[in-house]
């Protein structure tokens, strides 16, 4: 699939994520918006991933450590026939198999559940040591939120991901610098988590967050006996202009006039 | 006379042992090798065994990311930092899952003895009793140990095996039965019963046979499950002696006692006192002198059985 095709698709990823959002009343668009580009590089360009066989021996893993950023991996996930797309509107309701934040034990495609921050991206050191040990050859993706990395179990994972010279595992971080309470700055600075991950012994390579060439680009650099890092640098809540930028939408309700501005927005730009 | 062994030790060699028979068991450990006993098992197998350093929080979430991959890692460290430090991570990225991790935790309880109150865990069993779908097993000695390691590789989800440090002497037999939620009578009387779990069960039996020389036969249950838990056994018991007694090296709130307190209450008249540590934390000493500070004796077993059926 070509780059202005999927750049198209992301408007629609970022409707999709908008009305499920609004139609539960809760949930998590800022952070949503902001890792589109980042989920839609793995899951229609760079990862062996096949929606009619969900649980293929061989398929990349794909962990959405940060994962109250789900309606986003679960609207890609329907677009790629996972599931019906209108299981999309069911999101965080009752029975459901769209959970608040991910669940392998109920959605098709999600590989490992997460939202406990710091657990996804320890649990993708467990999945690509293992892939190692059973001397698989498919590889491991996480993608990390940047408030998420003020949690040390990720840097217990980046230390054993190091040691064990795991150069099948890929780290994205969404940097979009913002978090519930503030920005990184005001709430915990993260400092230069381009050094830090270097330090830790990574890869490290810095990518325009929204540009799925970039970020597929840095997905492919071939890598050996080492982890790779890539910082994506994102916008959060990137598509709907009034929530770009504002930490307040990190987790913050859609009312009617928000949503119907919202859509606008996003069917405007589609129509471009 | 019956052998004496440490059951860390059993832990080791029962993982070398199961190692030979499934090459999916992966040992996984945290810097304490050689005090969890996983050492023995990582000499025979190098290419299945990983350090994760001192690090719980990831030893558990990455055991999570191995029983994902089909394989049956065996995570170990002392108690009270698998259970207590990485207690979250074992709740969501291993009990919520069902992943088919299995931790055999050592140097639980008051027996590690000199290490003091900070490395006592005496609050684990409470908390992965309220895990749903956790399997908890307290193995008495080396024998039941064997057994728990190789039942747990049997259940297909997460399972926690309770290992203590001190070299004890064996009272189970190789053909004493070890079904996972069946408690096993060790001893038949009517005029009380005994419900215990782990090293204490030693103490247990000795108090049975004291309180016998007084006339009063005391059955002994040595529940070496404590999840799924034999409600059916407690109030089969419970009916037949009328008055119920537990014991265990660990806090009464959350452990054997509190499990037996809720099958009994609103279903049994029968008088009921829990021998355990009293809401207090441990302090250094010989386990021994622990046991007796601590009231985990046979006199003050027996002392409590006769108070309560008086």
């Amino acid at each position: 699939m070509n780059n202005e095709i999927l750049n198209e698709k992301a408007k629609q990823i970022r409707a999709d994520i908008i009305k499920m959002l609004y139609l539960c009343q809760s949930g998590h668009p800022g952070g949503s918006l902001s890792c589109v580009e980042i989920l839609m590089s793995l899951y229609y360009k760079a990862a062996n991933v096949d929606a009619t066989d969900p649980g293929m021996e061989n398929r990349d893993r794909i962990v959405l450590s940060k994962g109250h950023a789900c309606p986003a991996l679960y609207a890609i996930l329907a677009d790629k026939g996972y599931f019906p797309r209108e299981d999309l509107w069911s999101l965080r309701q009752i029975d459901s198999h769209l959970q608040g934040h991910p669940d392998m034990k109920k959605t098709p495609g999600v590989d490992v559940s997460t939202g406990s921050l710091g657990q996804g991206a320890s649990i993708a050191v467990g999945l690509a040591l293992a892939a190692k040990h059973k001397k698989a050859v498919y590889k491991v993706y996480v993608v990390i939120g940047d408030g998420e990395v003020q949690e040390g179990l990720i840097w217990e994972a980046a230390m054993a991901a190091a040691h064990y010279k795991l150069d099948n595992l890929t780290v994205l971080l969404d940097h979009n610098g913002l978090q519930i309470d503030g920005s990184n700055d005001q709430v915990m600075s993260i400092g230069d988590i381009m050094a830090k991950y270097r330090a830790f012994g990574f890869e490290c390579i810095k990518v325009d967050g929204h540009d799925i060439e970039d970020i597929t680009e840095a997905i492919n650099v071939p890598i050996t006996d080492k982890p790779k890092f890539i910082c994506c640098e994102t916008v959060k809540g990137k598509g709907v202009s009034f929530m770009e930028n504002k930490f307040e939408w990190h987790g913050k309700v859609l009312n009617n006039n928000e949503y119907n501005i919202a859509l606008k927005e996003l069917e405007v730009t589609a129509n471009v | 006379m019956s052998e004496s062994k440490s059951l860390r030790v059993a832990y080791g060699e029962a993982l070398a042992e199961l190692g030979a028979k499934n090459d999916k068991i992966i040992v996984m450990d945290a810097d304490l090798s050689h005090a969890t006993m996983t050492s023995i098992f990582a000499a025979k197998y190098p290419d299945r065994f990983y350090n994760f350093g001192l690090a719980e929080a990831n030893l558990m979430c990455a055991a999570a990311g191995f029983a994902h991959s089909g394989l049956v890692p065996f995570a170990s460290t002392f108690a009270l930092f698998g259970t207590g430090r990485a207690y979250e991570q074992i709740r969501n990225s291993i009990s919520y899952v069902n992943a088919n991790v299995k931790f055999g935790l050592s140097h639980s309880g008051l027996s590690v003895g000199e290490d003091g109150g900070s490395h006592q865990s005496i609050e684990d069993i409470a908390l992965m009793r309220v895990l749903p779908g956790m399997t908890i097993f307290v193995p008495c000695d080396p024998i039941e140990t064997k057994k728990a390691v190789f039942a747990a590789a049997e259940i297909n989800g997460p399972v926690y095996i309770r290992v203590a440090r001190p070299i004890v002497e064996t009272i189970t037999t190789d053909e004493t039965p070890f079904i996972p939620g069946k408690a096993n009578m060790m001893k038949d009387g009517s005029d009380i019963c005994i419900m215990a779990t782990g090293l204490i069960l030693r103490e247990v039996l000795k108090a049975a046979d004291r309180l016998a020389t007084e006339g009063i036969n005391a059955s002994v249950v040595n529940f070496h499950t404590i999840k799924p838990f034999d409600n059916e056994c407690v109030l089969k018991m419970a009916e037949q002696c009328g008055a119920v007694i537990t014991a265990e090296e660990h806090s009464i709130i959350g452990g054997l006692g509190s499990a037996v307190a809720e099958v009994l209450a609103g279903n049994s008249c029968a008088k009921f006192v829990r021998v355990g540590i009293q809401d207090k934390f441990g302090k250094s000493g010989k386990p021994g002198d622990l046991f007796a500070a601590y009231g985990l004796t046979a006199e003050n077993i027996a002392a409590q059985c006769k108070s309560l059926i008086k």
